[in-house]
């Protein structure tokens, strides 16, 4: 049925019903086209907008595809050294304890390099929100092997296919923070889907207001994808995540407080 | 106010000092000879006083990257270790220079290489002067020869490093750190409560966001900046070397040497002298930057200098250049945890420099 | 009975042809274009502005940040 409304009727202020936040800078991202990270960027610059939170928000990017995180944030941001950024994140955090204090880092950073002081950031339950993109490979330098490829997973470090024996298991971090008294609320989501993207939405929301509560680490993983680094489409790429990641990074609550 | 006095240690004087100067945060790891630094500081417990917060990290490598992110803040902190542990934070340095961000950072120096030994020793000259890590950049290098001095030394390291937006070193060792002087202590400063323009400590509306940061993918950008550190490390050179001279009036020898070996040097000068040797002692007092131009004048008076330092000759390399040719220089020192005596430099100086 | 009548607006030359909107869109209102625009890609539009709902739904998942969506009662 063509309804006799136009389009330029509809296209006005009072209609609209999402935009891009301003806390997203108008810098075009860096980032391959339908890689997750740019998603994981937009919710968390709409939560800081929402919870009209820029004023306090401190944050730390990391070594990686979101290197330059701070280029897309119209927030204070902190670029630290490989690895580091739970530990750059626990000074800033007890220096300043009444900031929003946010790590956002990726598998290379935070499950290789950065095992040390994501461990004992969350064991000392450093009042931070942790924020862990995990896509199985480092994007940035080319498509690696990370400590979070899969068996068997083809890299251009381990170009057969994962072999365990020779290249040891894929390590689940955030089974592993889950388990540290530090933290509080440990969850698994992704950002590829409508529905997904309200969950990590609710997370993040979440670990804001335990932040403020004082309780302790939040820490969110991200599931998602690396088109480039996986060698597919898009679209391919959040299917096989599905297929295959999630199965062996299932999504959902691994810590939640008592309420 | 008056100064109080006090019996210390010069690893005790640092952790004293660093509340008195109403430092905000202190992170560190244990290594000896310098444990005693968090050991003061968290029996003194200044969060309960100043608020100054003492934090035993995780490793030297956490330690000095929560040292980045204190004072990308703005805020005064400091790390502390010894020689293995400045190793580790040599990556956190470089990006801390890279980012241009004030902090103090204490080497109390132990023997090297690898794990050496846990006696004094000045080998880790290399990697405090001249960089240690990666990139062209330098710290402000202060080096105290007594526990009064690493006490004083605090103060003046925040100074200087919020001053240039520099990481200051304080190069001590292993014997100041450990041993007991008197020692005149500042009166409690007050911690300060505003940041600086460029500190991250969340965005208000009336100014663009703050970004710290080491990385520019833009090489333009990138030499741009790095001229930028070099002008201000041209500027650090011309106004902030410091140093002391020791009866150089009339020397017709001089001895340099910083932090211990300028003790030593102190008295093997009276030694020389008690035999009828002029001999003179330049005490580096800043190693970075470097008495370059004093050296040089003395070295248009002197027939000869003697570097003394407990290393296989390192800051011999800055008197070379500094003296160019016109006199000899030659080394002497100890290794291995071994302080050097008087008498050996008296030895070292007649025969290496003066029959020579 | 009032009818929703959604309509999305994309920034085409922001727009990296990654079509994940495409897939999220639960009315079949994008497709790609057929040319490109000025960095190479296949930019999302809407190809069936009329079976638009207003859900947000392509918004919401487009990495790039480039859909505003609007949405009206009639």
């Amino acid at each position: 049925m063509i309804e006799a409304t136009g389009i330029k009727e509809i296209i006005k202020p009072e209609n609209l019903v999402y935009r891009k936040t301003d806390i997203m800078t108008d810098n075009i991202l860096s980032y391959c086209p339908g890689c997750g990270h740019g998603t994981a960027h937009r919710i968390l610059a709409e939560i800081i907008d929402e919870l009209g939170l820029q004023s306090e928000t401190i944050g730390v990017s990391p070594v990686g595809c979101s290197v330059l995180l701070y280029n897309y944030l119209d927030v204070d941001i902190q670029e630290a050294a490989h690895g580091r950024a739970p530990a750059v994140a626990t000074a800033i955090k007890r220096l300043l304890p009444d900031k929003f204090v946010f790590t956002y880092q990726g598998d290379g950073d935070l499950a290789a390099i950065g095992t040390a002081e994501t461990i004992h950031a969350c064991n000392r339950g450093e009042n931070i929100l942790i924020i862990f993109i995990n896509n199985g490979i480092y994007g940035m330098t080319g498509g690696q092997m990370a400590p979070t490829t899969l068996e068997g997973m083809k890299s251009s470090t381990s170009p057969y296919g994962r072999d365990i024996k020779s290249m040891g298991n894929p390590l689940k971090m955030t089974d592993i923070v889950a388990t540290l008294a530090g933290t509080y609320y440990v969850t698994r989501q992704s950002v590829h889907t409508p529905a997904n993207v309200k969950k990590t939405k609710k997370a993040i929301r979440k670990a804001v207001q335990y932040q403020k509560l004082d309780k302790g680490t939040c820490f969110i993983e991200i599931v998602s994808n690396c088109p480039s680094g996986w060698k597919m489409t898009p679209t391919q790429s959040n299917k096989w995540m599905e297929e295959t990641m999630f199965p062996f990074y299932p999504l959902g609550d691994l810590k939640v407080p008592e309420e | 106010m008056e100064k109080e006095l006090r019996l210390m240690k010069g690893n005790e004087a640092v952790a004293e000092a660093a509340i008195r100067a109403g430092a905000d945060g202190y992170f560190g790891y244990p290594i000896t000879p310098q444990s005693e630094i968090l050991e003061y500081l968290m029996e003194a417990n200044p969060s309960q006083t100043t608020g100054m917060v003492v934090l035993q990290a995780e490793s030297e490598v956490a330690a000095i990257n929560m040292v980045y992110g204190g004072a990308a803040c703005g805020k005064k902190v400091m790390t502390s270790s010894s020689s293995p542990g400045i190793s580790l934070k040599q990556e956190g340095i470089s990006y801390i220079a890279g980012a241009e961000l004030p902090c103090l950072i204490v080497n109390v120096v132990r023997g090297g290489p690898g794990l050496g030994t846990i006696q004094p020793a000045q080998s880790d000259y290399f990697q405090s002067v001249k960089g240690g890590g990666h990139g062209d950049y330098h710290m402000i290098v202060l080096a105290p020869a007594s526990v009064q001095e690493m006490a004083d030394f605090v103060d003046l390291s925040f100074e200087l490093a919020f001053k240039y937006r520099n990481p200051v070193m304080m190069l001590s060792d292993g014997a100041i750190g450990q041993m007991m002087e008197k020692v005149y202590l500042s009166p409690q400063k007050e911690r300060v409560k505003v940041f600086p323009e460029w500190a991250t400590t969340g965005k208000p509306p009336t100014r663009a966001r703050n970004i710290i940061t080491s990385l520019d993918l833009d090489s333009d950008g990138m030499e741009q900046h790095n001229r930028d550190l070099q002008a201000k490390y041209q500027v650090i050179r011309e106004k902030e070397v410091r140093l002391e001279e020791f009866q150089t009036s009339d020397a017709e020898y001089l001895l340099v040497a910083y932090g211990t070996s300028a003790r030593v040097c102190q008295k093997a000068v009276q030694l020389l002298r008690a035999q009828g040797i002029k001999a003179g002692l330049l005490r580096p007092i800043t190693l970075f930057p470097f008495p370059t131009k004093r050296i040089s004048e003395l070295a248009s008076k002197v027939k000869g200098i003697l570097s003394v330092e407990m290393s296989a000759g390192q800051m011999v390399e800055d008197v070379l250049l500094a003296v160019n040719g016109k006199v000899p220089v030659k080394h002497f020192g100890r290794l291995g945890g071994i302080v050097t005596t008087p008498e050996e430099v008296v030895d070292n100086l007649k025969s290496e420099i003066i029959k020579g | 009975m009032a009818k929703i009548r959604g309509s999305i607006v994309v920034d085409a030359e922001r727009c990296k042809g990654c079509e994940v909107c495409m897939v999220s869109c639960p009315t079949g209102t994008i497709a790609m274009a057929k040319e490109v625009n000025g960095k190479g890609y296949y930019y999302a539009y809407p190809a069936n502005q009329e079976l638009c709902i207003g859900c947000a739904n392509c918004a919401m998942v487009c990495p790039d940040g480039v859909i505003t969506v609007y949405k009206t009662k009639i």
